[in-house]
Formats: structure tokens, sequence, C-alpha cells
């Protein structure tokens, strides 16, 4: 199933916290290593780090990492139960189906003529 | 037959202004069905084995494997709706329905998808499965949004 039909069933936060390649790198990087302080995070993402701190902050807002203060660290991990509205197939197809209904009905009144 | 009990549908009904012999052109007419649905090689003959094609993108190959189950005209078609190709192992595995009910202005059309798992609903399985694949493809929705 294609992305497209996913836009409408989703809320644009997600999408847009994602859609930064270096903000989805950071995201991958924590789903795949565990939890990382932001000074690790900076050494890995080419930028620097008070733009690691931003990205982790959109990240943060939209539900895909959560954050722990130990001493004077902050240490992110990924929620990657946050993405299950981009992947519910459920939704997804409901929203396809209305929509090819709707084209369905479009096609029916363009036969009549 | 390890069938799960736990499959759920999703059920779109609605009621359309024309009678139930032109729907079933519009859901069994190849070039008809791909004016509102995909591309495809369908046949109304039951056991016909056939794909729906959309434009493959980042991780999705953009096939549907379908074969014909039912075949009533006027009334009720259903073809199973599969994952393809390499996708196809913990893809879906479903099966959609059309029933169509004469109505005094029209027909009711029904459309059930069934034979969602909970596992399909949520897909990610932790770091590996499922979020990787979906990501690829963000990037070109989010293009969308504008």
């Amino acid at each position: 199933m294609g992305y497209e039909l996913v836009v409408s069933a989703v809320t644009n936060e997600l999408f847009n916290s994602l859609a930064d390649p270096t903000r989805r790198a950071i995201f991958e990087r924590l789903c795949r290593d565990g939890e990382q302080t932001v000074r690790v995070l900076t050494e890995g993402a080419g930028v620097s780090q008070p733009a690691v701190s931003k990205h982790l902050g959109v990240l943060k807002h939209a539900g895909l990492v959560r954050d722990r203060r130990e001493g004077r660290q902050t240490h992110y991990s990924a929620q990657p139960q946050s993405l299950a509205p981009l992947i519910d197939w459920m939704s997804l197809y409901s929203a396809f189906w209305r929509d090819r209904l709707d084209r369905l009905e479009t096609l029916l009144n363009r036969m009549d003529q | 037959m390890n069938k799960p009990a736990t499959t759920r549908s999703v059920v779109i009904e609605r009621e359309m202004p024309h009678p139930p012999d032109k729907i079933w052109r519009a859901l069994t007419q190849g070039p008809l069905i791909e004016e509102w649905l995909m591309k495809n090689d369908f046949q109304p003959v039951v056991g016909h084995r056939f794909n729906f094609r959309a434009t493959p993108m980042p991780h999705w190959n953009g096939v549907v494997d379908c074969q014909v189950l039912v075949v009533e005209p006027n009334q009720r078609l259903s073809y199973s709706w599969n994952a393809s190709g390499e996708e196809a192992a913990d893809g879906l595995k479903t099966v959609v329905t059309w029933t169509l009910t004469p109505t005094k202005g029209g027909a009711l059309v029904r459309m059930e998808q069934s034979g969602f798992r909970p596992e399909d609903e949520t897909n990610y399985q932790g770091a590996n499965y499922g979020w990787q694949r979906y990501l690829g493809g963000l990037e070109r929705a989010v293009a969308r949004l504008d």
C-alpha cells in the first residue's frame, strides 16, 4: 500500500518530524542502538550539538523520543510505538477504500453520459 | 486450517444511485477497474490469479497478489488481496468482498476487507521490521502535503 494513502490518516506532525533526513537518522540510530546522550548522538550526526538538541526537541514533541535527565546529561530513547498511526493497516485501508469509492461513483456518473 | 480467531475487517457501505448491473461492470471490467482502483489483469473467473499494480515506490513493490474467489453476477464478487514478492511472507493476507443489494433508487454497495490480523495493525516489531520499511516513503508523502 502506498504512502500517499496514509497521509490523510495520520498527523502532519509525525510526518514532518521524520521528513528531515538528519532527524530521521537520529531517530533510526536511537531505535538501533538504544538510549543515547546528546553528546554521543552529535558525534555521529554531522551537525552541531545545538542542532541535534533542536532535532531531538521536535522528535520529542511528536512523541517519537523520550528524554531522561541523569546529572548533567540528558539521555534520549526512541518510542517507536508512536509510529503506529503510520502503519495501522485498518485505518489506512478505510481511508483508501473511501477514496476509491468516491472515484467509483465519479466513474459511474460518467458512464451515464 | 490455522486461521487466527482474532482477525478484523474494514467495512464500507454506500448507497449509489446506479443499478447493480452497471456497478457490476465497473467492478469487473479491467479497464473500468483501472479508472477507479488500479491497473490490473482481472478476469471475472473463479480461480483466476491476477495483480493490482500501482507505481512502485521505495519500500513497496506496488503489486497486490489476488485470486478470484466468488463471482455471482450483479450480486457478489470476492478476491484475495495479499502482499506480494518479498513482502508476501510477513505481509497482508486479506479478502475483499463486494456485495450489491438493489434498492429503490439504485444499489447498496458494501465492501468488506477481512482478515486483518493483530500483527498487521502494528507491524513495526521493534526496531527491525516495519518502520524502517515505511520511513523510506515519508519524504514523498510529506512533499504532497504542501
